[in-house]
This record gives C-alpha cells, sequence and structure tokens, in this order.
C-alpha cells in the first residue's frame, strides 16, 4: 500500500494500532482542508502493528493530546521534504480542553466558555482528574 | 491571592496555626473583637445552608466585621444567568472576602480564580467541605489533646459523605492514624478513597458491618446519617437503617474517652438520649467551627495584605 510522502507538514508516528482514528477526532483533523492520511495497523518491528497519521500542512497540534491518547507516539516535522525534527511526547501533566468533565455535577457541565482542565493524578494508571470536580477523565 | 477551596490547601503547619488561632479566640475573645472592623465577608450562598452560612456570618461579626450577601440562587444574578466568573470578579468590588456555597463541583475554584480578595469553599455540591473538616480537626484536637495516634471510626454513609472523604484525607498527614469503616455494603467507602488515600499512605484501616463490634476500640466515632435516597430499594434501607443508629445500648463497651462526632443535621441516627453523654461532641463541633473560621477569615485575610 502506497501513500505519497509529504513535503512540509507533520507524521504522527508509532500510534497503538487502534487509536489513529481517536487522535484524528481530538485534534479536530476533519476540520483541515489538507490531505490527511490516517494510516492502520502498519506493521511495525518495535511494536508488531501501529497507526500512522500524515498531515500535508505546516499546522499546530495539539501535543497534549497526542500524549493524552499515546505517550509513545512521535511527531515528526517535515520541511521541504526533510525529516527536520522529532519529537517525543510522554504523559502531559495536565490537559486544557483536550477532553471535557462528563460529570453533570461539575461546575463545567453549566458554565460557558470554562476551560475543561485535566491534571495527572496517577501517572502509573495513567488516571488524569478534572482540575474542578476531581472526577476521573474518561 | 490565597483561598480555600480544598483541606489539602492547607500544609499541616498552617493548619496547626489556624488550631492555636481559634485556641486563642476561645480563650481570649476580648481581643478579637474589632480584628476585622471595617472588613466585609460576602456570603455568596447558591444553595440553602442554615448552619454553614451562619457559622460564617456569626463569625465575621465577633470578629467585628459585616456580612452581606445572599442565602440562594434566586436572589442573586445567578438567576438572570450570571456566570460564578463575574458573580465573583463583582463581588470582589464590595467586599474584602467571600465564603461560597454552590451547588456545581468546582464553583469555589472558578470563583477564586477571578476574585481579587480571597475565596472560602463553602461547599460545593458533594465534593469539598473543608472548613467543616477544619471544625473536625480543632474538635479532635480540643478533645482528644492531639491529632495523631488515634483509631477513627466512620460510621453511617461512607459512599457520598463529603465530609467523611475529607477527613480521612486530613487525618492522613498524622502519625498513627487507624481507621475503621464501618456501613453498610451498599455504602462502603469507595475503592478510590482507599486506593489514593488510605494504601498510598499505609494506613491500617478495617472495614465491618457492625458497630457494636467496632465501638471498645474506637478513640472517635464519627457517625453520618444512612439517607432513604441511596438505596436501591425500600427493603434494604429498612433492614438496615437501625443498625447505624447510635443509641445507649450501642454505647456499651464504648472507650470512656470517646468522642462522638456528626457533621449535622441529624436525622435520627444518633439518639438524642445520647445529647447529654460527655462524650457527645456534635454541638461542640458547631461552636468550633465558629471559631475555626474566625481563624481562617483572619488568615487569609492577613494574607491578602501583602
Amino acid at each position: 500500500m502506497n501513500i505519497d510522502s509529504i513535503s512540509n507538514g507533520l507524521v504522527i508516528d508509532h500510534i497503538s494500532a487502534g487509536q489513529s482514528m481517536r487522535l484524528y477526532e481530538l485534534l479536530g483533523l476533519d476540520a483541515l482542508d489538507c490531505s490527511v492520511a490516517i494510516i492502520k495497523n502498519v506493521s511495525s518491528r518495535k511494536m508488531g502493528k501501529k497507526d500512522i497519521i500524515k498531515i500535508d500542512a505546516d499546522i499546530p497540534v495539539d501535543i497534549d493530546a497526542i500524549g493524552y491518547v499515546d505517550p509513545d507516539a512521535t511527531v515528526n516535522v517535515i520541511r521541504d521534504g526533510l525529516l527536520i525534527e522529532k519529537r517525543t511526547i510522554g504523559l502531559p501533566e495536565t490537559l486544557t480542553d483536550v477532553i471535557k468533565c462528563k460529570n453533570p455535577r461539575c461546575i463545567t457541565s453549566t458554565e460557558q466558555e470554562i476551560r475543561h482542565v485535566f491534571r495527572l493524578t496517577d501517572r502509573d494508571a495513567k488516571i488524569y482528574r478534572c482540575v474542578y470536580c476531581e472526577a476521573k477523565a474518561k | 491571592m490565597r483561598s480555600l477551596i480544598n483541606i489539602l490547601d492547607l500544609s499541616i503547619e498552617e493548619i496547626d496555626a489556624l488550631i492555636a488561632t481559634a485556641n486563642d479566640i476561645i480563650a481570649n475573645p476580648e481581643r478579637y473583637r474589632e480584628a476585622c472592623k471595617y472588613k466585609k465577608l460576602a456570603t455568596l450562598f447558591f444553595e440553602p445552608s442554615t448552619r454553614t452560612r451562619l457559622s460564617f456570618e456569626a463569625a465575621m461579626l465577633e470578629l467585628g466585621g459585616s456580612v452581606l450577601g445572599f442565602s440562594e440562587a434566586n436572589s442573586s444574578s445567578a438567576a438572570k444567568g450570571e456566570s460564578v466568573a463575574d458573580t465573583a470578579k463583582t463581588v470582589s468590588c464590595y467586599a474584602d472576602i467571600i465564603a461560597m456555597r454552590h451547588p456545581k463541583e468546582g464553583a469555589p475554584l472558578i470563583a477564586a480564580q477571578n476574585a481579587t480578595i480571597p475565596v472560602i469553599n463553602a461547599g460545593d455540591g458533594s465534593h469539598n467541605h473543608p472548613t467543616q473538616t477544619l471544625a473536625d480537626l480543632l474538635t479532635i484536637r480540643r478533645e482528644k489533646g492531639r491529632l495523631c495516634d488515634l483509631n477513627i471510626g466512620f460510621c453511617g454513609d461512607l459512599k457520598f459523605g463529603r465530609t467523611v472523604h475529607s477527613l480521612i484525607a486530613a487525618m492522613s498527614r498524622y502519625e498513627g492514624i487507624q481507621v475503621t469503616l464501618i456501613s453498610p455494603e451498599e455504602l462502603k467507602l469507595p475503592s478510590y478513597v482507599k486506593k489514593d488515600i488510605l494504601r498510598k499512605k499505609d494506613i491500617p484501616y478495617t472495614q465491618t458491618t457492625s458497630l457494636e463490634h467496632a465501638m471498645p476500640s474506637l478513640d472517635i466515632l464519627y457517625m453520618t446519617r444512612v439517607q432513604r435516597e441511596r438505596f436501591f430499594n425500600e427493603e434494604d434501607y429498612l433492614r438496615l437503617k437501625d443498625s447505624y443508629i447510635l443509641d445507649p445500648a450501642k454505647l456499651r463497651g464504648a472507650k470512656s474517652d470517646l468522642c462522638i462526632m456528626h457533621p449535622l443535621p441529624r436525622v435520627n441516627e444518633i439518639s438524642v438520649a445520647i445529647d447529654d453523654d460527655p462524650r457527645a461532641c456534635y454541638f461542640k463541633q458547631v461552636l468550633n467551627g465558629k471559631f475555626i473560621r474566625m481563624a481562617l477569615i483572619l488568615m487569609l485575610l492577613e494574607e491578602a495584605k501583602r
């Protein structure tokens, strides 16, 4: 299967197999006009299978959202067809407007324009809690 | 600007300082009669509360300050759709400190992020109620003379009781604490509280459904109400409700210096026959709540000056 290489843009690599669609939604990639390729279940020596997202435009992406979905993913920045930066991510300490609090008793459920902020409270179990109500992110 | 949203916002040293101030207020009330002269406390109560609001208001009045505010959302701009953030910014123009109760969890934090004066969380839904925990800590300290080396029994609704979760979190920072959890299966302490607090801090705890069995080993018994609406069916409620009503018979076998506490309001979970027992401390808790709120208002206003 051939997907064209990109000249200016981003390649999000080493995404755990099956997570690319979630990332696509969280990053709001559906709103982009440029070419976006989601490649699922690519053979990987390290991971067995992995997903890749290629974005054919030089756009800012929310690194925290990527780290939340898959801290082991990498972001490759491509300029003029060359790899100029390879970023590893890890679990972010806080998430701002990446996910929404689902607790109906939380103030974020009624007040407009409040940023939805989550803090990493348990790195090993990868648990994030809403800073307002402390409900666990789902 | 320093606010109090969660009991864990305060260090052990700060809690000690608040307790020391509260004890000094109790011993020398005349010294504090004008401590907050010309200062105003805004009590923003978006849901009704008797004890907490009156406690805050009495605290400020006893410090020589004055009080303004509202006691239900309908009599505030919230009824017109004003945001908590805007309310906090507006009230900052009128008052020196805010005590806020709100049915939504996290509302006082939003207020604190937007106010230019200190905000005290006076209860946000079933989430936090730090000044109740401070009242509990002052009561334990005054009754037992220490906050360490205690076996604390929590009885009743341990699943939804915010006062229980907060007090467990606060007490978990002291040495030699043991916790005894007494509740029906349906209302056991949530596993995340056990995992995040008790197990994380290696605090020994036991769980039982029998108040009588647990009683002899307790230094403190913290009672809470088992509410009908917490049960899936009426039969279970009727079967269990009397097991967690404290009466003189259940108190047999208790230590002579047991301290019986309750965040109130009480419905029937502590028999009025216990009220005259010297071990009953729940009305002392109410009084201590006023003194510790006085100490907290003083501390936050002092820090706001800096």
